[in-house]
């Protein structure tokens, strides 16, 4: 029993002088997971989110110094109940109260949700993010994407506002000077932060053990050549956000043009304004009260930029994926192609 | 082992949780104790999810917190209604008079729980994953007792699942117990070379078939023929004709990602001037 105490406290130790050691931009350094964690996100999303439903959870764990520690998770519920309003706030509250009594860390570190084909950024994972991060300033949402894993190799993969995005959502100002200022790209939107998965010894045995026990055959997923389907969907999306895109170009492209001619009507308003005005003087009579053109001409309402900031940010996503795929599959056809080399 | 009973089907996400708890004993505890949740079916019991429960034990007498348990397994029935309890586990060798207490608790709850034991302190040098179920023994009418049978233990993997352990086996391996997660073409690298080396092995069977330091084996002959067959004959043209047309879409897909990508980066320019 001293044994694994002991283990646990060399392995938090190693972990932190190594943590020390990593790449050199401070305070990002890698997180450490348990092994637990991922499979119990696995498992949450396998039995309770099979079609395009989101599962999501809550994160829990530590933070060392400025540093981050994952060390358990639990799932949430399915929106859909029929209590809409289901109390999540009493089920979370519950359940953190009861984890502290097992020595469970029941600090609320970040949340998962798995993604469909990775379509995840949108204005609500904005939202639930930002309250995390205003709340605790290390935390990260963990982006489960369940499709990728089950072609061969896990993807999981943690993201944090950038420093930027937070002062913008802070100000609460979307406008278009407001992210001007800022000078937000949408690649700067999220930065991703790297995972490790840190094993206990415990794990390590455990896992020994299983491999001797299970006898399930090897599935080789990862070297699966059909890929028409998965591309066909992950265009599919894309394309869908390219028209979504395109709209919201055409509606900026009417307000600058909106903006522009009214711009020159104000001109011109003035413009008459004076020559009545010297008209008159001429004429001998008092000048025309000056108007306030601004109230005459109301400007357009500049359409919101946080959606399209968002939009180009999934379209990046989704083709920043689509070339990881591509490439891995050039790779397993040139791998065909040797196969077959040899046979001819 | 005789099989009376069921067969117990475990996730690996069960056993991770309860090594994981039992790393946060508190101090003093030997053990650790807590439910397990899963589906019963006619044959087997498949257990697939559980949560520790804190409880206090000295030589004479244990006590386990109910309230704490009633109230996790609510909560986490509201997030899979289907889960039932179907027993309980402990971390440890043996099966200990507090055993029998506790597995009666478990019966008011479960019908015919089953008793996990996971040896986490090592005693015999293996973990020795065991589960057990109760049958009543003794005199009828006299004295009776329990005893706990032991049942055959099978490990199940849904696919996603199978994935995540192959990554922490590989974690296992790694000198600091710690990996970070490969993309792209190093994963294709890494199985590629995983189905080389099992090449490699079957190659040095047959060569010493050959060369007559193995005698041939008709089973594994008949595999190798399989395998051999596996490959499929297609004509030199035709394969070109098929892989040339992979390539050519998956290079257009390319090409149509990163032409999207240049647009929305001159976008966000021409936006912000």
């Amino acid at each position: 029993r001293d044994v694994a105490k002991r283990a646990r406290m060399s392995s938090a130790a190693s972990s932190a002088t190594r943590a020390g050691s990593l790449n050199g931009r401070p305070g990002r350094s890698c997180i450490p997971i348990g092994p637990h964690v991922v499979l119990k996100m696995i498992k949450h999303y396998q039995e309770e989110g099979q079609g395009t439903e989101v599962v999501q959870g809550v994160l829990l764990g530590l933070v060392v110094e400025d540093r981050l520690e994952i060390t358990n998770c639990f799932p949430f519920p399915q929106h859909t109940e029929d209590d809409a309003d289901f109390d999540e706030v009493q089920y979370q509250m519950e359940m953190m109260r009861s984890l502290r009594h097992v020595n469970i860390d029941h600090l609320h570190v970040g949340w998962y949700q798995s993604t469909y084909y990775g379509s995840f950024v949108s204005r609500a994972l904005l939202d639930s993010q930002f309250s995390y991060q205003h709340a605790i300033e290390e935390s990260v949402v963990l982006i489960y994407d369940p499709i990728k894993t089950a072609q061969g190799s896990l993807s999981l993969k943690a993201y944090r506002l950038t420093p930027k995005l937070m002062e913008i959502c802070k100000e609460k100002d979307f406008s278009a000077e407001g992210l001007k200022k800022a000078m937000i790209g949408f690649e700067h939107m999220f930065e991703e932060v790297p995972i490790v998965i840190k094993n206990s010894h415990l794990i390590n045995v455990l896992m020994w053990e299983l491999e001797e026990k299970s006898t399930v055959a090897d599935k080789h997923e990862l070297l699966n050549l059909s890929s028409s389907n998965h591309l066909e969907k992950s265009l599919q999306l894309l394309m869908d956000r390219v028209d979504d895109m395109s709209q919201d170009i055409v509606k900026y492209n009417t307000y600058s043009r909106n903006l522009s001619k009214q711009q020159q009507q104000k001109h011109q308003y003035t413009q008459r304004r004076q020559q009545e005005n010297a008209q008159r003087q001429t004429r001998g009579e008092p000048p025309l009260p000056e108007e306030d053109i601004s109230k005459m001409f109301k400007p357009p309402q500049p359409p919101p930029r946080m959606d399209t900031l968002l939009i180009a940010g999934q379209i990046n996503n989704y083709c920043q994926n689509v070339k990881e795929f591509t490439s891995q599959n050039l790779g397993k056809l040139f791998l065909a192609e040797a196969l077959q080399g040899h046979n001819s | 082992m005789s099989v009376y009973g069921p067969v117990v089907k475990i996730h690996p996400v069960v056993l991770a949780s309860i090594g994981d708890s039992y790393e946060r004993r508190n101090e003093g505890a030997s053990r650790v104790i807590g439910t397990l949740l899963g589906t019963v079916d006619k044959h087997s019991v498949e257990v697939t999810n559980c949560f520790s429960v804190p409880h206090n034990e000295s030589e004479d007498e244990v006590a386990v917190d109910m309230e704490f348990a009633k109230n996790m397994y609510e909560l986490h029935k509201r997030v899979s209604p289907s889960e039932v309890i179907v027993g309980w586990y402990a971390t440890g060798f043996e099966i200990t008079e507090h055993s029998v207490l506790i597995h009666e608790y478990y019966s008011r709850e479960a019908t015919n729980p089953i008793h996990l034991t996971m040896d986490c302190a090592l005693q015999s040098g293996k973990m020795n994953i065991r589960a057990y179920v109760s049958a009543p023994m003794g005199v009828p009418g006299k004295t009776v007792g329990v005893m706990f049978t032991p049942l055959s233990v099978k490990y199940k993997y849904y696919d996603t699942e199978r994935i995540g352990v192959e990554l922490l086996q590989r974690t296992r391996d790694a000198p600091n117990a710690s990996s970070g997660l490969t993309s792209d073409l190093c994963q294709v690298g890494k199985a590629a070379s995983r189905v080389q080396d099992m090449l490699a092995t079957v190659l040095t069977y047959i060569e010493d078939v050959l060369s007559g330091k193995q005698g041939a084996d008709n089973s594994v002959g008949r595999y190798l023929m399989d395998l051999v067959n596996k490959v499929p004959k297609i004509s030199a043209e035709d394969f070109e004709t098929m892989l040339n047309s992979n390539i050519n879409d998956l290079l257009m897909v390319t090409y149509l990602a990163n032409l999207t990508q240049a647009q929305i980066a001159l976008n966000e320019k021409i936006v912000v001037l």
